[in-house]
């Protein structure tokens, strides 16, 4: 749903300042202007039958309320190399979530929940993973190490990832422009979450432990339409290669985006490669809108000199602010107004479309001090209609100068310490930087604070596993087996005109060899590949994608046909009849079809024998219902020996 | 090149070293046939193949290169970590508890060293206020590491040791006294320190970390923090156990030092007190007794304290088939106790007989303790029991192998005469021998039952 459009003017104001454009009417230069940088993350599962370090069964996914037993867990910060602790980490121990996973039997395990070591690395998904690293170009490692990565918002049980580099160092090519891959991981999907409200989080741990690969690009793609086309890419890749999982959910990309001055911010979860544009571009701006932000700080007052103020309110006195605040959806005893000098048309201020600055707090308040949205109003809200004199008291009470700006801000008792801190330490950070983050990407292109991004410093060797070797000679024969050029392959399916359709199948299943062997029969490139395209895709489908399908029964109908000296009518008849009957032996089918057929005599007696029908009809009938009648009398009997067009010509010829 | 400069690395891996001329903690840059690589070269572990060189990428990810494939090594520049735990000084209050830490090995707090991954632990006041501050808002810790072993290594010369640690500390005065200590054999030092400490002022806590306490999730700090809630708050002056009740951060549980058992080799609900309830649940800040029969907290500082073990008992796990050889090669070693772990109500087959007449005709103080775990050892009940007695084996009553296994070394260090082991090992000190069985001590739940499994949903792990 769109929100209502915002008529505030200073919104409307800074937005024509900082020289936003909206992504359609946005040109190269435009990003360029703002020095738009970004680069991805793809994260791919594998489509193995288990999970990547236990045996238990991958992707059988659960209801939010189909579990078994619940178990609680906090998560705790370790102290960083430098004796202080990690940003992310202080941020999650500020917010002192209780974390709940729901478990259900058949989908989890005790080595989910960290109770149980890890069993040795799934041997399936690290084949798999090999091979679409080779796919990339990547050097791949001579030794596995399977390192743990620290997530702290409970998303893993352990409060780490088990993750492996596979390789380094590879590169896509985008037609226009060869993209460098950072580096190549298998690692262990985490939970899903299942609600997120005040203290509580609640995950459910079916996805926990499924195999998937992460590709990360170099950041070199300088506007949203590139970065698009990279993830389109990468994904085309991981599919083709046969080895991904398909459906919601299999396919997850991070995206991380800068503008000139600003820093590298991490877009989280964007399922939809459709989404990238719009995601990237409205976060290089925001940067952009924080960037002018500064400014204006920095020309009023000096960041050393600024402190906000606050005071209690009492609520029964301001029945607007209760309105409000009752959707919340949280008990809260206290409301607090605060007063931020010199903020004046800050809060105000552009950052996305549909959000300003007072936003950036809004999510902060809901994230570190667990207070539920909407949690803040602003003296210059463009949110909410308040009328002018709610904050004229407040003001007063606060001593504010016509330069400040005012907002107040409600919730639990116990909460308000950390929301006060929450304001104070972003309004300080506007003065100087842009705030390293995730942000969590919503469907209309815009996104809000999820959690401070961590520092490469949480990475450490697992203890619970020793190195993996990867022999030369394997690795060399996954590279022979699995190495496919997919542009010359793609290039050869324009080349054949074969329909656009059909690509992926045909290069999912490497068909590409098999339609040009097939050609000698004298058929088509074109009509052999709509044959497995369409026609064996479907059969494909009805008797399970996910099961093995064997393309030389295919081929052995087409040694058939051309045996029998039937056309490739008959192929198509056969597997129609195929795919009615869900059955893959298409040699059995195509007997079948066979013994049915007329051909023990001529086209001409067939001709003939239904000229005669036709002369017991009334002769009055138009010439070419006639015909057409003709053909459908014929056509059972003659399938495979004459083309339709033929058999047409024959009848009239007859007449 | 020193040693230092290939830390970890041996045999052809070594030679590589030498051939290149780069360090570990150098950066490099490898050109290998399978691609180029660049990283810090860390230190190997010992126990890892020659065949391989570890870097660490700028990613921050660990990898290792197939020495074969290296066609050459540039060391480009050096940084060598430097691992320092940081030290915040420990609040004191004059408000607040004394507690004891002692140390033995087992890392309860740690903080991780990213570079190489090793967990350093956190030990002194310092660390362990960097590591959990909470601790402050409970007590004054003081520290005093006595040993640096694994758990495995604990024996009965570290439990003389730690006993006559804890009487100086009783005897100076301290308001409660904790054991940090690895999981695995928690249960033998604090069936130990039951026997050898008796009658304390003021509680004895042992703790651990059953998940190593370098993960976020770990159960280190949620047990130090009940250990250090019981050492200072609680009314209760035993020898006691104090690690996780469910598998979730719920509660802790105190289990009685000699009934309870280490049940599950990584749950980190893994100590159950078993033939019993638990003594009772610990929260950050509460004790809820389950058991109300406990010796209460003194302000005198007298303590009985006696230290001693002979180290000539053994035990002997039954199985079917079992030859008397083996009976008679612990007698021939001079063993002077032997704790039989038994089939059922406290069985071995008759094959073991002539052994056994000629063990106690030695001397040998032989006792019946059960495999199941839980129950009573009862020989008159089949007639093998009353012939197996008449030989000279003295039934256990429902003490845990371990436990027995503790309690026959400590008496065998008091005493060589048979009938006093006899009369020291069946009076009980605490709970190793409790008269009764409560309905509620045997409770095993199976999985797949509808009514089990509704309760574990309902009240969770």
């Amino acid at each position: 749903m769109q929100p209502k459009e915002i008529k505030n003017l200073n919104y409307l104001k800074t937005r024509q300042q900082i020289g936003y454009v909206a992504l359609n009417d946005a040109s190269y230069a435009d990003y360029k202007r703002i020095g738009f940088m970004s680069g991805l993350e793809v994260h791919q599962q594998l489509n193995t039958s288990e999970k990547l370090f236990c045996r238990c069964p991958s992707c059988i996914l659960q209801a939010s309320n189909d579990y078994h037993a619940e178990i609680i867990r906090h998560m705790r910060p370790t102290l960083s190399e430098m004796g202080v602790y990690d940003g992310t980490a202080l941020m999650e121990f500020k917010t002192k979530k209780e974390i709940t996973y729901r478990i259900n039997k058949s989908t989890a395990c005790t080595y989910d929940i960290d109770d149980t070591p890890p069993f040795p690395i799934n041997r399936e998904a690290l084949q798999k993973a090999l091979e679409i690293s080779h796919i990339c170009n990547f050097d791949i490692v001579g030794e596995v190490h399977i390192t743990r990565k620290q997530y702290l918002d409970g998303s893993i049980p352990a409060g780490f990832q088990r993750t492996a580099i596979l390789g380094v160092n590879g590169s896509i090519d985008l037609g226009y422009k060869k993209v460098n891959l950072i580096q190549l991981s298998i690692e262990e999907d985490s939970c899903r979450e299942i609600s997120d409200i005040g203290h509580s989080r609640v995950y459910k741990t079916d996805r926990l432990g499924v195999p998937l690969i992460e590709t990360v690009t170099a950041p070199e793609l300088f506007t949203p339409w590139e970065l698009k086309d990279a993830a389109q890419q990468i994904r085309l890749i991981n599919r083709l290669s046969g080895n991904s999982r398909d459906g919601m959910g299999a396919g997850r990309q991070d995206v991380n985006v800068s503008c000139a001055g600003g820093t590298r911010i991490e877009i989280k979860g964007v399922s939809h490669n459709k989404w990238i544009p719009k995601l990237s571009h409205n976060e290089a701006f925001r940067q952009w809108a924080l960037l002018n932000i500064q400014k204006v700080l920095q020309s009023r007052v000096d960041k050393d000199d600024w402190k906000m103020s606050y005071c209690e309110i009492d609520i029964f006195n301001y029945s607007e602010i209760e309105n409000i605040a009752k959707n919340c959806g949280q008990l809260f005893n206290k409301v607090v107004a605060i007063n931020l000098p010199h903020f004046k048309h800050v809060l105000s201020h552009f950052t996305q479309p549909y959000r300003d600055f007072s936003d950036e707090i809004s999510d902060r308040l809901k994230v570190i001090a667990c207070i539920e949205k909407p949690n803040i109003l602003s003296s210059e809200d463009i949110h909410n209609e308040i009328t002018p004199n709610l904050f004229s008291k407040i003001k007063l009470d606060l001593n504010a100068n016509i330069d400040d700006a005012q907002i107040i801000i409600w919730g639990p008792e116990a909460d308000i310490a950390t929301a006060l801190e929450t304001v104070e330490e972003r309004c300080l950070m506007a003065f100087d930087e842009i705030p390293h983050e995730t942000r969590k990407a919503f469907a209309n292109g815009t996104t809000m604070f999820e959690r401070v991004l961590p520092g490469a410093d949480r990475m450490y060797p697992d203890t619970d596993s020793v190195p993996i070797p990867l022999k030369n000679e394997w690795i060399d024969e996954l590279k022979e087996n699995c190495f496919f050029n997919l542009g010359s392959q793609l290039n050869m399916l324009f080349e054949w005109e074969v329909p656009i359709d059909t690509h992926f199948y045909l290069l999912r299943n490497r068909l590409n060899q098999t339609i040009d062997n097939l050609t000698k029969y004298g058929y088509t490139h074109r009509q052999i590949s709509c044959i497995f395209g369409h026609r064996i895709k479907k059969l494909h489908k009805v008797t399970g994608f996910n099961k093995e399908f064997d393309f030389s029964k295919t081929v052995e109908l087409f040694d058939f046909a051309s045996v029998n000296n039937l056309n490739i009518d008959f192929i198509k008849e056969v597997i129609n009849c195929a795919i009615r009957e869900c059955n893959t032996d298409l040699i059995y089918v195509a007997n079948s079809i066979l013994v049915k057929l007329e051909h023990k005599f001529s086209i001409s007696e067939i001709v003939m024998h239904a000229e005669n029908v036709a002369s017991t009809i009334n002769n009055q009938i138009d010439q070419n219902c006639l015909t057409n009648w003709l053909i459908g009398q014929v056509k059972p009997n003659s399938l495979g020996a004459i083309s339709l067009s033929k058999l047409s010509e024959l009848l009239t010829s007859q007449e | 090149m020193q040693a230092d400069d290939t830390q970890g690395y041996k045999g052809e891996s070594l030679e590589v070293f030498e051939k290149y001329d780069f360090r570990v903690w150098g950066k490099v840059k490898v050109t290998t046939t399978r691609g180029v690589f660049e990283g810090t070269v860390l230190p190997r572990s010992e126990n890892d193949d020659d065949q391989h060189i570890v870097l660490k990428i700028i990613t921050g990810y660990n990898i290792g290169i197939n020495i074969k494939t290296i066609t050459d090594i540039v060391e480009l520049g050096y940084s060598k970590a430097n691992y320092k735990i940081p030290e915040k000084a420990f609040p004191y209050s004059s408000d607040k508890p004394n507690v004891k830490l002692f140390g033995t090995g087992g890392t309860i707090a740690s903080r991780l060293d990213y570079r190489t991954g090793a967990v350093i632990p956190a030990f002194s006041p310092g660390e362990l206020y960097g590591a959990v501050p909470e601790l402050a808002d409970i007590c004054n810790i003081e520290t005093e590491k006595l040993f640096s072993v694994f758990s495995e290594n604990m024996g009965p010369e570290q439990y003389i040791i730690l006993a006559k640690a804890i009487e100086k500390e009783i005897e100076k005065g301290t308001d409660g006294i904790i054991i940090g200590h690895g999981t695995d054999t928690l249960h033998h030092t604090a069936a130990a320190l039951t026997f050898m400490v008796q009658d304390p002022p003021v509680p004895i806590v042992l703790v651990g970390s059953q998940r190593s306490s370098d993960r976020p999730s770990s159960d280190a700090a949620m047990n130090l923090i009940h250990a250090a809630y019981t050492a200072s708050k609680s009314d209760i002056a035993e020898v006691m156990v104090c690690m996780f009740g469910p598998t979730s951060d719920e509660y802790g549980f105190l289990h009685s030092g000699t009934r309870v058992r280490k049940m599950h080799s990584s749950y980190r609900s893994t100590f159950r007190t078993i033939g019993d309830t638990p003594i009772a649940t610990v929260r950050r800040n509460s004790i809820t007794k389950i058991k109300t029969d406990r010796k209460p907290r003194r302000s005198d500082k007298n303590v009985r304290v006696n230290a001693v073990f002979n180290t000539k008992v053994s035990m002997l796990y039954y199985y079917p088939g079992m030859q008397p050889d083996v009976l008679d090669a612990m007698v021939d070693k001079g063993y002077k106790g032997i704790v039989i772990v038994g089939t059922g109500l406290g069985h071995v087959n008759k094959l073991l007989y002539p052994a056994i007449e000629r063990a106690a005709e030695k001397g040998v103080a032989i006792y019946m303790t059960l495999q199941t775990i839980w129950g009573y050892v009862n020989m008159f009940v089949y007639d093998t029991g009353r012939d197996l007695m008449s030989k000279g084996i003295v039934p256990a009553g429902n003490m845990l192998p371990e436990t027995a296994f503790i309690k026959l070394g400590w008496a065998l260090g008091q005493t060589d005469d048979i009938e006093e082991v006899k009369r020291i090992m069946l009076t009980p000190v605490a709970d190793e021998i409790t008269p009764r069985e409560p309905y509620d001590g045997y409770l095993v739940y199976q999985g797949g039952v509808p009514e089990v499994d509704e309760f574990v949903k309902n009240f969770r792990k």
